[in-house]
């Protein structure tokens, strides 16, 4: 590995943590379209600060930027308290607006700006090593990884310092603003923190692949997890792995390393999707045709219970009456048997005692609702699960 | 360039008339469909879809290694339903909420789209050049038989429309009862959902992927302010995408360096401004108006009824009493005082008012009766 290579490597890494922490909190406050409206309408900002600074790393620029990225959601706010129309609306709206005036003021002075539209939204992170922050004529390492850098160490210090006051505000608006920290403050750190970031890695991964660096791993990692702290950590650690990955991805295919990031970052999030333990698809749709045989087994038994004679317990009554496919009625009926919980009887079904009191507990459940009664019938059965 | 110049010009050159006409069916096929995606709530979707067409295309040319449009557009059709059935399984089989999944999908596709489309840069096919056109659009590289698709789409985008015109109305605006009538919710929700997928995809070549959201929702958000009838809202959705189109490739033809996509943006951008300001029930201007109206109004009132209470306690209602006595009570002003006059329920004489008998009516029945409020 060369210099410039780990340097790259160190760089995504970085942009990762960073846009991993505030996308957790954008995820949580499903504020995550907002992301993607703030790294397209920072465009003008940037515009403006590139025509005063003429450099595309100086601070001014992304001051200017992120301040953008502000406006951009107090329009949104705005626009959505005017009632006229819907928050996804008001989104759709203000940020194309405001790319569109970026853009073209791109191209009415193209001839004069050495900046353009891909750059901004795609990025190269490949070139990021050569462009180096000389202090005192000492080469200290490539610009964008002081910006980011000092960017992450912003973050990660506003995170310890008020991860209680995000914690509150995110899970429970009103109580925090009970508690007295007001949401609103809040909400427009994490806004600002977002733009910032936004910002700092736009010229590294460039402004839409910050918005996957931020809403996927975070997404990923809530499929897993319910707490936050470590929905936290499981976020940073996809996003660097996906860093790390995706930049050797991009090697071997010879392509942007952003796209191999995100790419690299769909990946992830489309196992998890599949196979995470509980949340996964594959573990709710076994759940779902679970819970949905233990519906028919207990209106099956329920039937049973109702119909003391011989006649409407008879195989080819139940058949007809409750009207199964073949396949259906075999599981449900192999259940029952494996829970020992019917009888045969020269094709007559009947319930065993076991059956029985199952299915008076159930009753009693589903009228009185009370959690403690079945607490023993929670481990053989999802039904009764959450 | 004047403007009867243009005109003409319109009607002359080519590649002006294709490129106009393309917007103007664009923008009237994006603000039709465009309306039920904000009505439905959907706005974001748009932008979801338009990303996630991307890798569609690039796929598409690696495996046809041509640059025939028609296929490049089927690519993005199949990727933009990929990715908006599988935003839509996200939302209803995960708790992932509608917002997580939409960003997911949307930079998830683009960034691969991205990835495949660096890919097929570095490819030795001397044949890729102007794919990245897809990104922001290029309206100039319209030519008729796009346009003719276009108009085809359009065709078969309003034949549909006007065949399901009941389902898709009842769908929109109560889905659990349409589903107790019977009716396939599921098929329906489907056939809107791929018309949109197919506009914006039809789009992405002259506005981009980026932009091509706003092509959706800004003549909804316009047409959403100046009725509440939805076959309205459609037709002037339809009537204001179209000149947005028509404006927006005016003014970028005759400006140099101007791409049409933003300014078409911008232009339907205006229209949302001038509708949410300027429009007679939900506009901001005529809402601060009434509101203003109201206030005077309650003022007025307020008045009134302070000078009931003291022609009350006097056996002759019209009894004269002065000016003065009004001061000290908030809410009085001179010009309350002359609108009460002006309205004959009040009279003046030098220093001293009196209550007409109209006005004494009027004010005993202020607070349990509704007067006529067409004042």
């Amino acid at each position: 590995m060369s210099n410039a290579q780990i340097e790259i490597q160190l760089i995504a890494s970085l942009v990762a943590i960073a846009c991993a922490i505030p996308g957790t909190f954008l995820v949580l406050r499903k504020m995550a379209m907002i992301s993607d409206a703030i790294s397209h309408s920072i465009l003008p900002g940037i515009v403006i600060g590139f025509f005063i600074t003429q450099d595309l790393n100086s601070p001014l620029l992304i001051l200017l930027a992120a301040l953008t990225g502000i406006i951009t959601v107090v329009l949104v706010e705005y626009i959505q308290k005017t009632g006229l129309v819907k928050e996804d609306t008001a989104i759709g709206l203000v940020f194309p607006i405001l790319f569109s005036i970026g853009v073209i003021m791109i191209a009415k002075n193209a001839n004069d700006v050495h900046l353009d539209v891909d750059a901004v939204l795609l990025g190269e992170l490949a070139f990021a090593p050569f462009d180096r922050l000389i202090i005192a004529g000492l080469d200290v390492g490539p610009k964008s990884l002081w910006i980011i850098g000092s960017i992450l160490i912003i973050t990660i210090g506003l995170l310890l310092a008020f991860f209680k006051e995000l914690k509150v505000s995110t899970f429970d608006a009103g109580l925090s603003a009970a508690l007295g920290f007001s949401p609103a403050v809040i909400h427009y750190g994490l806004m600002t923190v977002s733009s910032v970031t936004t910002v700092g890695a736009f010229d590294a991964v460039g402004a839409i692949l910050v918005v996957a660096l931020m809403i996927a791993p975070a997404a990923t990692a809530y499929l897993l997890t319910n707490e936050l702290k470590r929905m936290l950590i499981y976020a940073i650690c996809f996003g660097v792995f996906s860093a790390i990955a995706g930049y050797w991805l991009a090697h071997v295919l010879d392509a942007s390393i952003a796209g191999s990031i995100t790419t690299m970052l769909g990946l992830l999030f489309l196992v998890v999707y599949l196979f995470a333990p509980r949340k996964g698809i594959i573990a709710v749709m076994y759940r779902e045709k679970q819970q949905r045989t233990e519906v028919s087994l207990l209106t099956f038994l329920l039937h049973l219970k109702n119909h003391s004679e011989e006649r409407e317990r008879h195989v080819n009554h139940l058949n007809e009456h409750i009207n199964w496919q073949k396949v259906r009625s075999k599981t449900v009926l192999d259940l029952a048997l494996k829970n020992n919980m019917i009888q045969f009887d020269k094709n007559i079904v009947s319930l065993t005692e076991k059956g029985e009191q199952f299915t008076s507990q159930a009753i009693d459940y589903i009228i009185t609702n009370q959690d403690n009664k079945i607490e023993h019938m929670k481990d053989d059965f999802f039904l009764f699960r959450g | 360039m004047d403007i009867t110049e243009y005109i003409k010009l319109v009607f002359t050159d080519y590649t002006l008339r294709t490129i106009t006409l393309g917007t103007a069916i664009l923008g009237a096929v994006t603000g039709m469909l465009g309306s039920f995606a904000v009505l439905r709530k959907q706005s974001l979707l748009g932008d979801a879809i338009s990303h996630a067409a991307l890798p569609g295309i690039a796929i598409a040319f690696l495996i046809t290694g041509a640059k025939d449009s028609n296929v490049l557009l089927l690519g993005a059709l199949v990727s933009g339903l990929i990715g908006t059935f599988w935003i839509k399984g996200i939302i209803s089989k995960t708790h992932l909420k509608s917002d997580t999944a939409l960003g997911l999908i949307l930079s998830l596709f683009f960034g691969f789209g991205m990835l495949l489309l660096t890919f097929i840069q570095k490819q030795p096919n001397a044949n890729q050049a102007g794919l990245d056109k897809y990104l922001f659009g290029q309206a100039a590289t319209l030519v008729e038989s796009d346009v003719w698709l276009m108009a085809i789409v359009t065709g078969a985008c309003l034949f549909v429309l006007l065949l399901f015109w009941k389902e898709f109305k009842i769908l929109l605006f109560d889905a659990d009862y349409t589903k107790t009538l019977g009716f396939n919710t599921k098929f329906i929700d489907v056939l809107i959902t791929t018309f949109i997928v197919l506009a914006i995809v039809l789009g992405l070549q002259t506005v981009g992927v980026v932009l091509m959201s706003a092509m959706l929702l800004a003549p909804a958000a316009a047409a959403r302010q100046w009725t509440n009838s939805l076959s309205v809202m459609v037709f002037l959705a339809a009537i204001f995408g179209a000149f947005s189109g028509v404006f927006g490739t005016a003014i970028s033809a005759s400006q140099n360096n101007l791409s049409t996509g933003p300014v078409i943006v911008l232009v339907a951008g205006i229209f949302v401004l001038v509708s949410f300001i300027f429009s007679p029930n939900r506009g901001l201007l005529f809402k601060q108006l009434r509101f203003i109206k109201n206030r005077r109004d309650l003022e007025l009132q307020k008045t009134l009824s302070f000078m009931f209470h003291i022609a009350e306690t006097h056996e002759n209602i019209s009894h004269p009493h002065t000016i003065k006595i009004l001061n000290n009570f908030q809410g009085f002003t001179k010009g309350t005082l002359q609108k009460l006059v002006e309205k004959n329920y009040v009279k003046l004489d030098g220093t001293m008012w009196s209550l007409t008998d109209e006005g004494f009516k009027t004010a005993s029945n202020l607070y349990n009766q509704q007067t006529s409020n067409n004042e």
